[in-house]
């Protein structure tokens, strides 16, 4: 444990909580390719462009994915590129999507679908969780599935009601899905690649406010296996568990932190379900204290499933409650109101304050 | 996989979408030849329906008395529908993909799979027992109208891959009510997909009669919405069934697009062996079905024409008896189940936390079998 700086009272609370400080850069990775600067709309564009060339059993299909390219343009160009056989509007139904890539999948394609925003994907709820999650299992594994259904989600984005859900909770409850979801633009590509080529359907969300996040990588999905967390930014003293749009806030919360003499690690889950228990664990095991952090309602939020596996798994090694700093019990807010609603940095700091340091303070300043 | 087909030319939709007046009928309930617009089938396809149609009904009250013994969890029966059931499923192609209900096991039993691996999801052991790619029929559904929409990608991907492939989506009249039927009319109808819809109205939906499920003239009235020709067949005659169909797998397959067809049949029993029919229906409307008794039709019909004597009915009546008995037979034993099962299909492999559950599930039943070393 390193020495804790008490850091400077912070009184200002404007909603969303200006960064006290700039952005931390992300992790680069070592390359061997030229880096270039991508955003995360285009390395998701590049994902899916590599996949329909590399596979064409691969389709990419849903509202407005065609000539009009997506309405976040994820889908640009591919119509034009791959044809309308491949890359092609559909009429305008979620379940009526699903449900289709199911029986594609059935007869050996592997479709990639695109659900337009987080809330319209729930009229294909009882595709993904009947049918999508649970084919394989009623089949005794007779019957793979691999679809991949994009949806963007999240707020932050100032979009009215219905377009901004985080419902990622949904989803991760399901048997039989893998959920994943990108912090960067270089994972994304990795991310989608991996779940393209997964036997195994995929519910892979989109944080629709870093799809114009920039960031110089290298595409190539040699990176982490679909199923694990990684280290954005190591630390000593506290683990952040973010993921999606908010690992880049825990990431300016780190640098903040730092800044209050907090070494803040930072861990990037990717992959809700299945959760990697070892990466966390052994982060949490060797800081002693953790903050989870999520745009999603905490009540029975994806949040609550962390704080509960770290208490089962590294009680002993915790020196103060898992604290999860997450959106407020409510509909999703408005936009001119959802900067209350949101996470901030300054949340997050608050949270990480509140982790017992005094008490551990006290401790060392008795010799310990 | 072959190469991706070009893009597919618009379709172009002709007027004459709207079901005739009358169900489409080659056998009456006399058994008397009704001319019109159907061919009748050939003698030798008449006399398999005629013999499936013995099989399956046997197999539906055997499958019912499985369930007083304990041997079934449930079981829907299909008593009087056999010819909707049975006529489908022989006009159907090898390469054809099949999508049956939870009502429909007498169907998926007539494709061709094995009758223990069918009841597998009614006796409770798993939740299909075959391997759909072995006679290309998916897993019974239970939820209504789901699987239409995977008989519509299963035949669209058929398409794209060059495949010469009908998918057969199986539904009831009060699956019609649900909002994935439209879904996957319209779908299929925008892609011009190769899939036969094939509504059993056969009255009820569980309890509720059909009045109460839709406004629509008739449910193949429902086709014109989509530009989807509906078709009404008299679902009780096994040779218009057949007819009907194959002429719409025939028509799909040539590019012609989806099909939409009621067949109009009874439930005679009731819903399943837990319903009580006698809360929502009279005894005299159940009896006023037993003359238009799909069996009896078309035995009157083959015994009038000659095709069918007395020894070869004695001897259909045989081997479905034979059918039954081996199949309570081998119904008449305990499930070997084992679960540690229950982990190893929820992914292509299982999860490290999949296996942890899969070894406290190992432990806790080494403690109760009173093993004294087992500790947790």
């Amino acid at each position: 444990m390193t020495a804790i700086a008490e850091g400077p009272a912070r009184t200002q609370r404007a909603p969303g909580g200006q960064a006290r400080t700039g952005r931390a850069a992300p992790e680069q990775a070592a390359p061997e390719q030229e880096a270039e600067t991508v955003t995360m709309a285009g390395a998701l564009n590049r994902a899916l462009a590599d996949a329909l060339a590399d596979d064409e059993t691969v389709l990419v299909f849903g509202e407005d994915v065609g000539a009009l390219g997506g309405v976040f343009r994820v889908t640009d160009g591919l119509a034009a590129r791959f044809g309308e056989t491949r890359v092609f509007d559909t009429p305008l139904a979620e379940s009526g999507i699903v449900g289709t890539a199911i029986g594609m999948a059935m007869n050996g394609l592997r479709p990639v679908v695109e659900m337009q925003f987080d809330a319209f994907a729930y009229p294909a709820f009882e595709q993904i969780v009947s049918h999508l999650a649970k084919l394989r299992n009623r089949t005794r594994g007779r019957v793979a599935l691999p679809v991949v259904i994009r949806i963007p989600y999240g707020g932050g984005v100032g979009g009215v009601e219905h377009h901004s859900d985080s419902s990622e909770a949904y989803y991760a409850h399901t048997a039989g899905l893998r959920v994943v979801t990108p912090g960067t633009p270089g994972d994304a590509y990795t991310l989608l690649r991996l779940a393209i080529e997964s036997p195994d359907p995929v519910v892979f969300l989109e944080p629709k406010r870093r799809y114009w996040a920039r960031e110089a990588t290298v595409l190539d999905h040699t990176g982490p296996a679909l199923d694990r967390a990684v280290v954005r930014r190591p630390g000593s003293d506290v683990t952040l568990i973010a993921y999606g749009a908010m690992a880049g806030t825990a990431l300016e919360a780190a640098e903040a932190a730092g800044a209050e003499g907090y070494s803040v690690e930072v861990i990037d889950l990717r992959s809700l379900s299945p959760f990697d228990d070892d990466t966390v664990t052994a982060s949490v095991r060797r800081t002693g204290r953790a903050v989870v952090v999520h745009e999603a309602s905490r009540f029975c939020g994806y949040g609550a499933e962390v704080a509960a596996r770290l208490s089962e798994q590294c009680f002993h090694y915790l020196e103060a409650p898992v604290r999860r700093v997450a959106g407020f019990d409510i509909p999703y807010p408005p936009p001119h109101l959802e900067d209350y609603h949101l996470p901030s940095v300054d949340r997050i700091l608050d949270a990480i304050d509140s982790l017992q340091w005094r008490e551990t303070r006290g401790d060392a300043e008795a010799g310990r | 996989m072959a190469s991706i087909a070009p893009e597919m030319p618009a379709p172009t939709r002709a007027l004459g979408l709207l079901p005739d007046d009358t169900p489409l009928t080659l056998v009456d309930a006399d058994g008397r030849a009704v001319p019109g617009d159907l061919d009748m089938p050939a003698d030798g396809i008449l006399l398999e329906l005629y013999r499936r149609m013995v099989l399956a009904r046997r197999f539906d009250t055997q499958a019912t008395a499985l369930t007083r013994q304990g041997r079934l969890a449930v079981y829907p029966s299909a008593h009087g529908q056999e010819a909707a059931e049975i006529g489908a499923v022989v006009a159907l192609r090898e390469q054809d993909w099949l999508f049956p209900t939870y009502r429909d096991s007498v169907a998926v039993v007539s494709r061709g799979v094995d009758p223990v691996e069918v009841l597998t999801l009614l006796r409770g052991d798993w939740h299909c027992g075959y391997d759909p790619y072995s006679r290309r029929v998916a897993p019974q559904c239970t939820p209504l109208a789901t699987s239409a929409l995977h008989a519509v990608g299963v035949a669209h991907a058929a398409r794209l891959k060059h495949e010469d492939t009908v998918a057969l989506a199986m539904l009831g009249d009060g699956a019609t009510s649900e909002g994935d039927t439209h879904v996957a009319l319209n779908f299929a109808a925008v892609w011009q997909a190769p899939v036969v819809f094939f509504v059993q109205n056969n009255g009820y939906a569980i309890s509720v009669p059909l009045a109460r499920q839709t406004a629509a003239p008739t449910l193949a009235h429902k086709g014109i919405g989509y530009g989807i020709p509906g078709v009404r067949i008299d679902g009780n005659d096994a040779a218009a069934v057949y007819a009907g169909v194959r002429r719409a797998v025939v028509s799909a397959a040539a590019g012609g697009g989806p099909v939409l067809i009621e067949a109009l049949t009874y439930r005679v029993e009731a819903h399943t062996n837990a319903d009580d029919a006698t809360r929502y229906r009279s005894q005299e409307e159940v009896d006023s079905w037993v003359p238009r008794d799909p069996l009896t039709r078309l035995r009157r019909y083959l015994t009038g024409r000659g095709l069918l004597g007395d020894q070869a009915a004695a001897a259909l009546e045989a081997e479905a008896e034979a059918g039954a008995a081996a199949l309570r037979e081998r119904m008449n034993t305990d499930s070997a189940l084992d679960p540690a099962d229950l982990f190893e299909h929820v992914y292509a492999a299982p999860t490290a936390a999949l296996r942890g559950q899969q070894r406290e599930l190992a432990w806790e039943l080494a403690a109760e079998a009173g093993d004294g070393e087992q500790t947790r």
